[in-house]
Formats: C-alpha cells, structure tokens, sequence
C-alpha cells in the first residue's frame, strides 16, 4: 500500500514530505526547501547567472574566444583599436583582443577563487572546530593565532608573502590563501561552542566515539553551512585581493591574462585609450558583484538571524 | 460607574495586521467605556490585550491597521486628530507602563535624564524645574534615595527599582489616564507587591482612569473595579470584580477553575477549555 | 540608610575601577601578545625567503671567507629563536633596518611617507562617517523605499568594484576630461617646494602656515582619492548603520519613548541611534583600518607619495626591510585602532563601566 503511495508521489511531494521516511530524502527536502526560497530571490537569482555564467565561460574559454589571447595582431596597425565588429571589446597596446583575453582571464579568476577556497576552508574549519570542541589552552593559542592573522590588513599581509615568495600566480593563490582562513575558523569555532554541549553530542559520546570522529562527523558538518555563506561572501573579495596584486605586479605575470594585471597594463594608455582598462575593471566588478548578490541571497537563506 | 462623561470610549476596535500570509486580526470588535476608574483585562497569551492598550495609544506597529466605530478620549477622536496632537496627548494625558523595565528603559540614558525627557516633552520648564519634578516622583513611589536612583543606569537598578522608576517616569506629567501592561509579571513574586501597591495608590490619589492587563484573573479582579474578559481578540464577558463567582461564559469559568485554589488541590489539573465557535 | 547607601555605591565604585583596571590589564596583554605575534609573522616571512640575504651584501663572487664573516654579522649563524630575539629587540628599539631602496633607516623612511597615508585615510573615514551614518539611519527608517535601495545598491557597489579600477576611472573622468581635480600627486609641482613640512599632512601644514594657495591646491589633489576612499567607507558604514538601527528601532525602549509622547526625530537620532552608536564604534575604527589597507591601491594609481606605496615601490625592487618594516607599522597601527575603538565602546556604553 504504502508502495503504491510512494510510487504516485511526484518528486516534489517527495521532497516537501513533512516526514521523511530516510536521512536522504530529509536532506533533500531540506536543500529543496532552501533552493525554493532562494529562487524567490531575484537577486541572488541574478547572482547565481553570474556564476554560472563565469563557469560557463570558463569552460569554454576556446570556442567562445574568438581571437588568441596571447599572440596579437599586427603591432603597426593593431593596437590599441577602439572597440569594433572584430575586436568587440577592442584592442591592448599589444594588439591583443581584449574580448579574448577577458575570456581566457575567467579562468585564471575562478581558478583562484576555486584554489583559495580549497585551501583556506578546510584550514579554517579545522582549527575552528578543534579549537571550540577542545577548549582550554588550545583553544587559546589557536585563537591567539587566528587573532594575530586577523591583525594584519589582508592585502597588506597577501604582500608581504608574496614579497617572500616571489611573485606569480601560485604564490598568490597561496598569499590569498594564508589570509583567508582566520574569519572562517572564528565562525567554525562560535558555531562548534553552540553545538559541543548539545545533548546529540552528549549521546554520541556516550556511544564511544573518538574526539576527532566526533569533530569530523558530528560538528563539522553543523559548522558547513554559516562557512559557505562566508566563503561566498568572500569570494568577492578574493577576487579583488588577487586582481589588486596582479595590479601591482605581484599576480599573474605577462603574458597571462589576468584581469588585474590587464588594467594595469592598460593603465598608461587611459586617457587616450579608455577601452584598455575600462574593460577588464568591468569584469572584476561584474564577478564580484555576482559573487556578493548569490552570498547576500545564501545568508538570507541558510542563516537567517544574520540576515537584516 | 458613576461617572458623568466617559474618560475612554471605545467602541468596535479592530487591530489587523496584513501580512504576506494573510491577515492577523489581532483585536475584533471590541467595545467598552471607562471613566476614572479600574478596568482590569485579562485573557491568555495572544489574546490581544496589549494590541488593544496600543490601539488606544495610537501605537500599533507598522503594518497594522486600526478601525473603529468610536474611540474618544476625553471627548477628543483619536482616530481623527492630527499625530502631532495624538503625541502631545500621548505621554501629557494618557501613558503606558510596560512590561519588563529591562528593556523598556533606554540602556544608555540615565534614569533621571530618561525622567526629565518625558516632563520636558510636554511641559515648558528648564531642566533644573524638571529634575525637581522627577525627583519629586521618584519619591511618589518610595524610592529610598531618590538622588542616587536618579543617576543611575538602567542595567544599576533591580527589577523593582526600575519597575517604580517607570511609573514614576511615566506618571511625572500627571495623565488623566494609564494603561499598565502586565507591570509585575517580569518582576520578583517578593517585590510584585510593593510595586502593586505603589501603582494601587498613586491611582488612587490621583484619580487616574486605569487599565490593568494581567494574565492573573484573581489579581485582576482585587485590584480593578471591572473585567474584560478577552479570547482571540474579542471580549468574552464584561464583568463587575465582584460578580466574577456568577460569570457565565464558559471561557471565564475555566479560567477561574484554573486558578490553584489555596486550600486542597485538584487532581488531574484541569485545563482550559476553548470552543472555536466563541471567535465566530 | 543614606549611610548605608552612599557605602555601596562607594563599593560599586571601587569595584568598577578594579574591573576597569582588570580589563586594561587584559587588554594590554592581549596587544603585547599580538604584536609578538606580528613580529613573529613578519620574521617568519623574512627567513622564507629565497633571495639569501648574505648574497645580497657580498655579491655572488665573494670568497667564502667574507661570505661567512658576513653570515656572522648579520647574525645568520646563531639558532633561530636567539635570531628573532635580536629582532625583537631591534624592532623595539626602532630599529627596522635600512632600505637597500633608499639607503636610509626604514623607520625613518616610514616617519616620513606615514602622514601622508593618515591624512589620506583620516578624511576618508571622516567623509564615509559623515555621510554613511546619516544615510544608514534613514535607509533604517524608511525601509524598503527608495533610500533603502540606494544603500543597497551603494553597499553592492562599494564591495564589489576594485578600487584602483575606480581611481583610473576617476582620474579619466575628473581631472582629464572634466578638469574639476588635481591630478596624481599631492600637489602641483609647482607648489610641492613651497611648503615647510611641520606634520607632513599637506592640509594641516598648508593651514598651520597659513598658506592658503597651498592649501587649495592640495585640496583639489586630495578631493578624488579621498572621495574614493570615502566610498568605501561609506558602503560599509551605512549599511552596519542600517543593520544595528533596524535592531534598536524593534526594542522596547523605543515603545517607552513614543508613549512618552517623544518626538520621532528625537526617537531617531537621539534614541535608538545613541545606542547604535555603540556597535557603531568598532564599524568606524574597521572601516579606518581597511582604508589604510585600501590605500596600498590607492595610493598607487594616484602617486600619493604615502607609506603603501613605499611598501609596494619597494616589494618591486626586492627590498625586504622596507616592505616588512611597513607591513609592520600597518599592523601595529591596526590593533591601535582596535584598542582604541575598545576604550571608546566603553566610553559609549555605561553597561560595560
Ligand atoms: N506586529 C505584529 N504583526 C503581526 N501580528 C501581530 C503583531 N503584533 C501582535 N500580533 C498578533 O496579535 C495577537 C495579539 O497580540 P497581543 O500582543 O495583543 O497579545 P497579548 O494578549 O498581549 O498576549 P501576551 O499575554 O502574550 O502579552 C497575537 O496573536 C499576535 O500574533
Ligand atoms: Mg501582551
């Protein structure tokens, strides 16, 4: 009977059940109903296009590009053209496509986005959560450490370890990336105080897990949520940083097409060739902004106090 | 009672609130006049007894909506006059004591200067004639050390310190009339009675109109001469406090047989009966 | 009774002070720990990296003799932890090397390119204050109509675009097509020698001296980069300020001042944004904080000859004293500002007294 029943049941009766009969089918209904409110947000909506839209262009940077990104048209005649039917955004002062460079330049910033993310969420929220869950002592000499990190302007500190370890994209990313963890282990942390004490963690330790066990299965997993709507939030950021240093020299280097670096290169050809810097400025904003409008809708969402 | 004009008149209040999922309506017709003297309202939480003391106030939030056939105060249509005269009325005529002093007093002012800004709001004086004023009042409700409770903060004073200060900050124009929201359910059961019996005689001798919103039907009904009973926004039964043993509904019969009663004790507790048909 | 009174309250007081004290204690132990803390980090950058300091003294071609007595003067053979002793003690005693750049002390350096940084920063702050307070509050008040959008869209933009795109933009715009500003630069050249540095911040100096011609131009000069500053300033501060008066506007309080009969204004602006002000504090002294951050951009599309762009002029040249010497100063400047954001909040509120 109830086999028939479940059978009739459309997929969206079977994620809206109001009791669900597996963990799945909960979460699901749970990440159903999230998505639902999100979709009713326009302008996370319009965010999300964005992202979707920067991987899209990432992936096909080859067939949407519609000239080389690195190897410019003749030098004489070429450069510096304002934008037309064949160059549509323009030309730099290489005789490059601008167009095509901006293509090839979403993979470089979803690149970075992606690597820094990899490599400070974890980190983050392996020292929030150990620091909240242990307490003690090592709670205060991790936090004393976050705190330092979060003592330095972040650009400023990005900087310094680029200055150490030489310019490039690599190092960048892994600048960026020592910068990024603190705020995601002090949220980890605050979220992990208000879990530890909770009876479901009582009742799992009462059943003889291993403290690491417990911090990866039972706590991390509770963290997640107000991390990601961080880590949104701050991929705009992220982005910023990396086009800043690649601004000052410090990023991706020539030929690359990195966004930053491209309107530092056409920085001394902006008053009479405004295309040159305009174009790749739009860009970084166009991503940011649609990094910002899909983390503001996320928080609306999954942490609704923080919301306002 | 024996009254010549009705200080309140009220007369089929409505309070909605139309929210994206529908329509509260939070107090439905409610009617009932008050001279210069004690109106106790009582009902359970979500009733709509603080909606109808804000209604009257002119202080129902944003997306609500008031109607009415009649509210007056003092002969003054309240629905009608201008905000500006509804302020000056506000807090000069008629004032509302609130709940829990801890949050309904500004964390960041003084006392005193929280004081002397209700005086000046409706009387031309200096500052000097105002601090006189409110140190007069905090005497009024028995305020050992006036002086010193006058500089303190909020967060410095007890529970029932700052309950008193409220009614002294609130009654320090001398309004006609006073609606006192659930004034000592957030305070100690040990300082309930102080405050009670401060609020009790400043009516007293002031002769203030009172409304006294409680949960506490026995309470209610020693302290106010009269009793609305509200269920779901609407009036249940109007009662004289001494008449309370004959009430009919049978809403207000199940609140007084939920009162514990002193002497034996009743098994299974019972419960309050409620009837959708009594919203209708 | 009064006795027994005034005795508590005298209690009170000297217990609030003990906590006081306690708290100052707190505080600067905290501070000394992070700046051990910064001098650690910067240390740890300096020994990570791969240019071999002895080789820049002595040349690749130096026989290993000099190259090892070298070493030894500089310290490099002794364990790390006595090494960063002598950092320490170094740094504390002000000495934070010498710029291979400019062959001077770096703190000397960094005395003289400061001001300029702050001068810039400050009315950055004060421009975003003065016009983020006020537009935050009222995007609170009136929400949901059209000032609240602005902020909004303010905010999206402010977070959003990258400064030095701004700057070019602005540059473009106002001072070459337009000519309604200065240009890069704190001055005209042809002022730039006029003036008698006492602070080192052009405004003051110019009007210390009373030097009014000065002072015009240096204000057509700082207009756009601190207007461009007081954007970002503003995009955070008024939407902080929305947030925490949304919050006061739903308490109690604000309920007990209306059927006082107060006046919305004095509700408003006197009320809920007195207490608002109090998160606000921490808001302000970040966005201050940021801006001296931000201005490593700025600085550097507008030639202001500030201590961002002494840090990144030299990270271009491999001059590592005077970039960490900088990162350093900002650092430390950083938790000021943050200490000093904590005493005001305690000034601001009377809870935590
Ligand atoms: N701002 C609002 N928006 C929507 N509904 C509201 C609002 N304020 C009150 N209500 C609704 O109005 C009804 C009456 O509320 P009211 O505060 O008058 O109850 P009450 O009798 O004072 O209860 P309590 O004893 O808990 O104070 C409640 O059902 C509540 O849900
Ligand atoms: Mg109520």
């Amino acid at each position: 009977m109830t086999g028939t029943f479940e059978r009739t049941q459309t997929l969206r009766e079977w994620l809206t059940d109001n009791e669900p009969s597996s963990r799945t089918q909960a979460r699901f209904g749970r990440a159903y109903l999230s998505w639902r409110s999100l979709s009713r947000n326009p302008l996370a909506m319009l965010g999300l296009i964005v992202v979707v839209g920067l991987i899209l262009v990432a992936i096909f940077a080859d067939q949407l590009a519609t000239q080389s990104p690195f190897i410019g048209g003749d030098l004489r005649t070429e450069r510096l053209q304002p934008p037309s039917a064949e160059h549509w955004l323009g030309t730099d002062s290489q005789a490059r496509d601008i167009y095509s460079r901006l293509v090839h330049g979403s993979r470089l910033t979803l690149m970075i986005v992606v690597l820094v993310t990899v490599i400070a969420m974890p980190v983050g929220l392996l020292i929030g959560t150990v620091a909240g869950y242990a307490g003690g002592w090592l709670d205060s000499v991790l936090m004393r450490i976050t705190d330092i990190f979060l003592a330095f302007p972040r650009l400023i500190l990005a900087l310094a370890f680029v200055a150490a370890l030489g310019p490039g994209i690599e190092n960048a990313i892994i600048a960026i990336a020592i910068t990024a963890w603190p705020p995601y282990a002090r949220i980890a942390r605050a979220e992990t105080l208000t879990i530890r004490n909770s009876d479901f963690i009582a009742a799992v330790r009462l059943q003889g897990a291993s403290t690491p066990r417990i911090i990866a299965r039972h706590i991390m997993p509770l963290c997640l949520p107000s991390v990601i709507v961080r880590v949104t939030l701050d991929m705009a950021g992220i982005i910023l940083t990396a086009a800043g240093l690649g601004f000052l020299g410090l990023g991706a280097q020539p030929p690359m097409p990195e966004w930053g670096a491209m309107i530092a290169s056409g920085r001394q050809y902006i008053i009479d060739y405004w295309w040159v810097a305009t174009m790749p400025g739009i860009a970084i904003f166009v991503v940011s902004l649609g990094f910002n409008l899909l983390g503001d809708g996320l928080r609306d969402v999954l942490d609704p106090k923080a919301a306002r | 009672m024996k009254e010549q004009a009705p200080l309140l008149e009220v007369e089929n209040l409505n309070v909605r609130f139309h929210l994206r999922t529908g329509t509260v309506e939070a107090v439905r017709g409610v009617s009932f006049s008050l001279g210069r003297e004690r109106l106790g309202i009582v009902g359970e939480s979500g009733s709509g007894k603080s909606q109808t003391g804000r209604a009257i106030l002119g202080l129902t939030p944003p997306p609500g909506e008031i109607t009415a056939d009649r509210l007056t105060f003092d002969g003054i249509d309240l629905l009608s006059i201008p905000r500006r005269q509804l302020r000056n009325l506000r807090g000069g005529r008629m004032t509302m004591v609130m709940q829990d002093p801890k949050y309904s007093l500004n964390p960041v002012m003084t006392i005193g200067d929280q004081m002397i800004e209700a005086y000046r709001a409706h009387k031309r004086a200096s500052r000097k004639e105002a601090r006189e004023k409110a140190l007069e009042m905090l005497e009024a409700v028995q305020m050992r050390n006036p002086g010193r409770v006058f500089s303190l903060y909020p967060h410095e004073a007890s529970g029932g310190m700052g309950q008193r200060a409220m009614i002294a900050m609130m009654l320090v124009t001398d309004p006609d009339f006073l609606i006192a929201d659930e004034p000592t359910s957030a305070l100690d059961v040990t300082v309930q009675q102080e405050v009670l019996r401060i609020l009790d005689r400043l009516v007293a001798e002031r002769g203030m109109g009172l409304i006294f919103v409680s949960h506490d039907l026995r309470l209610v009904s020693s302290f106010c001469d009269r009793v609305l009973v509200m269920y779901g926004g609407k009036v249940m039964e109007e009662l004289a406090s001494g008449d309370l043993e004959s009430a009919h509904h049978p809403y207000t019969r199940g609140l007084m047989n939920c009162l514990p009663a002193l002497e034996g004790s009743a098994h299974p507790l019972p419960t309050l009966r409620r009837d959708p048909a009594w919203t209708e | 009774m009064s006795s027994v009174n005034s005795g508590y309250e005298g209690g009170g007081r000297t217990r609030a002070l003990f906590s006081g004290l306690g708290a100052i204690g707190r505080v600067l132990s905290m501070v000394a720990i992070t700046i051990l803390g910064l001098l650690a980090v910067t240390f740890f950058i300096s020994r990570v990296v791969p240019i071999d300091p002895v080789l820049a003294v002595v040349g690749d071609r130096a026989p290993p003799h000099v190259y090892e007595r070298v070493r030894e003067e500089m310290g490099l053979h002794l364990p790390v932890w006595q090494q960063f002793a002598i950092y320490v003690t170094n740094v504390l005693s002000g000495d934070l090397g010498t710029s291979v750049l400019t062959s001077r002390p770096v703190a000397q350096d960094i005395a003289r390119y400061f001001p300029a940084t702050l001068e810039l920063a400050t009315l950055g702050t004060l421009i975003g204050t003065v016009l983020g307070v006020p537009l935050g509050v009222l995007a609170a008040v009136r929400r949901g109509h059209f000032i609240d959008h602005l902020v909004r869209v303010v905010g999206l933009v402010g977070y959003s675009a990258p400064i030095f795109w701004l700057g070019l933009l602005g540059l473009l715009v106002f001072y070459a097509n337009l000519g309604w500003v200065g240009g890069p630069g704190r001055l005209d050249i042809s002022y730039e020698y006029m003036l008698t540095p006492v602070t080192g911040m052009v405004l003051v100096d110019a009007a210390l001296t009373g030097d009014w011609a000065v002072f015009r131009n240096a204000i057509s000069h700082i207009v756009l980069p601190a207007s461009l500053l007081g954007y970002f300033s503003l995009a955070y501060i008024s939407r902080m300020t929305r947030s925490f008066m949304l919050n006061e506007l739903s308490q109690e309080y604000i309920i007990t001042a209306r059927v006082k009969g107060v006046s919305e204004q004095r509700i408003i602006w006197g009320h809920a944004l007195r207490n608002a002000l109090v998160p606000l504090i921490t808001v302000i002294a970040l966005s201050y904080a940021h801006l001296l951050e931000g201005s490593v951009l700025t600085e550097t599309v507008f030639a202001w000859p500030g201590l961002g762009r002494y840090i990144t002029n030299s990270l271009q040249n491999a001059d590592m004293s005077a970039v960490l010497g900088g990162t350093l100063v900002i650092g430390v400047v950083f938790v000021a500002i943050n200490i000093l954001s904590d005493l005001l909040y305690r000034l601001f509120d009377p809870r935590t007294r």
